[in-house]
């Protein structure tokens, strides 16, 4: 590599970015993984050690209401993503159908749709709160056609404390370490089949030591302490999902209606030629044409979701436990209750959610223009 | 392009550092943090103006930050200590928001010495100096008193349901039956820490003064007959409140009471205030109050007041400010505004130009009750316990499991003392 005048100038003009990412993102990053790591409680500072992995281990099996909190949130992100997730595109998806159609006054529809898009969180959340309150918003809606309003117990949106499917934690966790193992196993002998034997032992190694941890280290005995309440469906989370929805479902359309605009008439036409009726032609050309559409649009929901925050302190306020999630409960934890370890291993576990979302997709990405 | 960018960061170095040489030159600056603004603005701009009468040449930087009953302004206040930039003076509960937080971290100032100077040692009432001594040290300067055990209701309301107030749980039980039958909501409540406020006195009932105090000083369990009574009783009670509690603000659900849609309601007196001000209702006539049920001849307190960091960067200011909100005149001009009433027993409350009927009853029980902290307003126990016990109370809201959150009250009262 030569030092060139270009090359000077590239590197003077990156330096003050690269330095200023390094300190205030991965730098805090870093800090943040450490903090997690300590016993930090209180404003002091002073008698502050290391006590490992111990925050992690007390929020998946610790026997606490606070790490049972912890561990509803989970759930009730999870829940939150894949219905978050699943309304937006397939609303966003018929949306975008629907104006492609070559309607009249198609430029005022799509910024309608569009509009949800620029408001904050924030002013989502307030106006739905005030719709979703059972005693003066949307159940009111019957008394304009002389009704009786319906009753806030039976219609209690995202006060409602009722839940769907239930499950214990202990054997939630028991089925995903199950799953994990089968699905290890099976694709070490998928990879072992491609003749990949690298992989196929990883993997392999892996799944076997999952299954000597169940069976010689007991990993299922340690879920004996963890509290009894169920977790579950939340009803409440669905109010939260119609409000998120609502915001987000016209960016998807956006992004939809620019990919079947970029879909040549020509291919449709060829596929009607071949005698394809319209449905058809959706199902055949229109759909496959718009996965990677799709895959964008998950991954950018799919991220929002799992760090939400706002929408739901507003809505819902901050102690309403069927609907809260991991970044309100990192928020209290250490701000309200000056535990800031166990914030901090709070939001270590939100950021590698995100990665495990965000990271496959960057990899991919890099790849391609690696190709290219 | 990137020459415009160039001179822009150039202009903004040069605006910050200039900025910075007047911060640095001017001095004579007095930065007061609080979460009051809103309805309760007014209160402390009685005091800063008060204060710039007497200190014309400081500029008082009033920084309020609102928003979820102080969480918001406690989340800021904890950044800027731990990022080594206190304000010269910040609101803190008294008791254990004040001790449990800032005390035992060692990063306030104790005041000891100016209440000697001052001669306050004796005009402050007895219970409320032991709650802001920690080690022999008194540690801030309490400006208000508010009582949390209040029961509201409208006297005309209640006359047309035919139903009276009730002294105790037992009586609330019955009387609750026979609103409900009328289709009437027996007790309003709002969102989760108005729950965690009802509680707190369903609490101080079931286990009377002593044991109350016992309970928060570690001297009896929460797994104990009594402490799971109240939880118990808190069951049956929660059955007599609205089903969309979650939903609504503390004013809000004080609403419920005035419109006639719920009968009663358990809150601190800033209730009072909201009321006259707020819905012009006249204290006794318009609105009326007595001591939640059980909790007779106690008075379930809690006190605003004013530290002094260490490192306030104009700390003789900040003295002159909490010699001010210690004074007579200082909380005569502070509490008739905010709706509290004053923490010196000297101060004129029997002035009618000032305290309204609700405040100089409210004094009148602080002079001659009980007085025991608030749970839910940082007297009674850490913020850590108390951030902690807002997950139990929700919890029990969702499960209703007594064993449950009294092992889980017991746990957290034991890790929270180890801290």
């Amino acid at each position: 590599m030569r030092l060139n005048i270009d090359r000077l100038t590239a590197l003077a003009v990156l330096a003050p970015s690269v330095i200023l990412l390094a300190i205030f993102v991965y730098g805090f990053i870093g800090q943040t993984f450490y903090i997690a790591t300590t016993n930090w409680q209180g404003l002091g500072i002073s008698d502050i050690s290391s006590v490992g992995l111990r925050n992690f281990e007390q929020l998946f099996i610790g026997s606490g209401l606070p790490f049972f909190r912890f561990r509803e949130a989970l759930v009730n992100t999870v829940v939150f993503t894949v219905l978050f997730i699943a309304a937006s595109l397939s609303l966003g998806l018929l949306l975008a159908i629907l104006l492609d159609q070559r309607i009249r006054a198609e430029a005022l529809f799509r910024t309608i749709f569009l509009f949800p898009m620029a408001l904050s969180f924030v002013v989502t959340g307030t106006v739905w709160r005030w719709l979703f309150s059972p005693r003066s918003g949307l159940n009111t809606l019957p008394t304009l056609f002389g009704g009786a309003p319906l009753p806030p117990d039976q219609w209690a949106w995202f006060t409602d404390r009722r839940q769907l499917i239930t499950f214990t934690w202990a054997d939630a966790s028991r089925l995903v370490l199950i799953a994990i193992i089968i699905g290890l196993l099976a694709f070490a002998a998928i990879a072992a089949a491609r003749r990949r034997p690298v992989q196929a032992l990883i993997a392999g190694m892996i799944g076997l030591s999952l299954i000597g941890w169940v069976f010689l280290g007991g990993a299922f005995e340690a879920l004996g302490n963890v509290v009894r309440p169920a977790h579950g469906v939340n009803l409440a989370m669905f109010s939260i999902v119609i409000a998120a929805t609502w915001q987000m479902s016209g960016y998807t359309m956006a992004m939809y209606l620019a990919a079947l605009r970029g879909i040549p008439e020509e291919l449709r036409e060829a596929a009607r030629v071949d005698g394809c009726n319209e449905l058809q032609v959706y199902r055949y050309i229109v759909l496959p044409l718009l996965q990677p559409i799709t895959l964008s649009a998950m991954i950018i929901l799919g991220h929002i979701s799992l760090k939400i925050f706002d929408l739901i302190y507003v809505m819902a306020g901050g102690d309403n436990l069927r609907v809260d999630v991991p970044g309100i409960h990192m928020y209290l934890t250490a701000f309200r209750g000056n535990n800031f370890a166990l914030g901090a291993a709070i939001a270590v576990i939100m950021l590698l959610l995100v990665a495990f979302v965000i990271v496959p997709y960057l990899v991919n990405a890099f790849r391609t223009e690696v190709r290219r | 392009m990137f020459k415009r960018l160039f001179s822009l960061a150039i202009a903004f170095v040069l605006v910050f550092a200039l900025a910075g040489v007047a911060a640095a030159q001017q001095g004579g600056k007095l930065e007061i943090f609080s979460w009051w603004a809103g309805d309760e603005g007014p209160a402390l701009e009685a005091l800063i103006k008060l204060y710039n009468q007497k200190f014309a040449n400081v500029e008082v930087v009033n920084a309020t930050v609102t928003g979820g009953a102080g969480v918001a302004a406690r989340a800021v206040l904890k950044t800027r200590m731990l990022g080594g930039n206190p304000p010269d003076s910040f609101q803190v509960h008294a008791g254990q928001e004040l001790t449990g937080t800032w005390v035992v971290a060692n990063r306030m100032e104790p005041l000891t010495e100016l209440f000697r100077s001052e001669g306050w040692l004796d005009k402050f009432p007895k219970d409320l100096i032991d709650l802001i001594t920690y080690e022999g040290e008194i540690w801030t300067v309490p400006v208000n008193i508010h009582r949390s055990n209040v029961l509201w209701y409208i006297p005309a309301k209640l006359q047309e349901w035919g139903v009276s107030v009730p002294a105790t749980w037992d009586e609330f039980l019955a009387t609750c039956e026979t609103l409900k039958g009328k289709g009437v909501t027996p007790l309003a409540m709002g969102e989760n820490w108005t729950a965690v406020h009802l509680f707190e006195n369903v609490l101080l009932a079931q286990l009377g003064v002593q044991g109350y105090r016992d309970l928060f000083a570690g001297k009896l369990s929460w797994t104990d007959d009594s402490a799971k009574a109240a939880w118990t009783l808190f069951d049956k009670v929660l059955d007599c409140t609205n089903p969309d509690a979650a939903s609504l603000s503390w004013q809000q659900a004080n609403d419920l009471v005035i419109e006639g849609k719920a009968a009663f309601y358990i809150m601190g007196d800033w209730a009072a205030g909201y009321m006259t001000t707020t819905k012009g209702l006249t204290p006794g006539e318009g609105f009326g109050y007595a001591p939640a049920p059980g909790t007779s001849g106690v008075f379930n307190m809690l006190s605003d007041s004013f530290g002094l960091p260490k490192g306030a960067p104009n700390r003789e200011n900040a003295l002159a400010w909490l010699r001010l909100v210690g004074s007579v005149e200082g909380q005569d001009a502070f509490n008739p505004l905010k709706g509290s009433i004053p923490a010196r027993i000297d101060a004129d409350v029997k002035n009618p130009q000032l305290y309204n009927s609700y405040l100089q009853s409210a004094a009148a029980d602080f002079a001659k009750d009980a007085l025991v902290g608030s749970l839910m307003h940082g007297a009674a126990a850490s913020e850590a316990f108390l951030n902690d016990f807002q997950t139990v109370v929700s919890v029990f809201i969702a499960t209703r499991d007594v064993e449950l959150a009294s092992s889980a009250a017991q746990a957290l009262a034991e890790t929270t003392a180890a801290r």
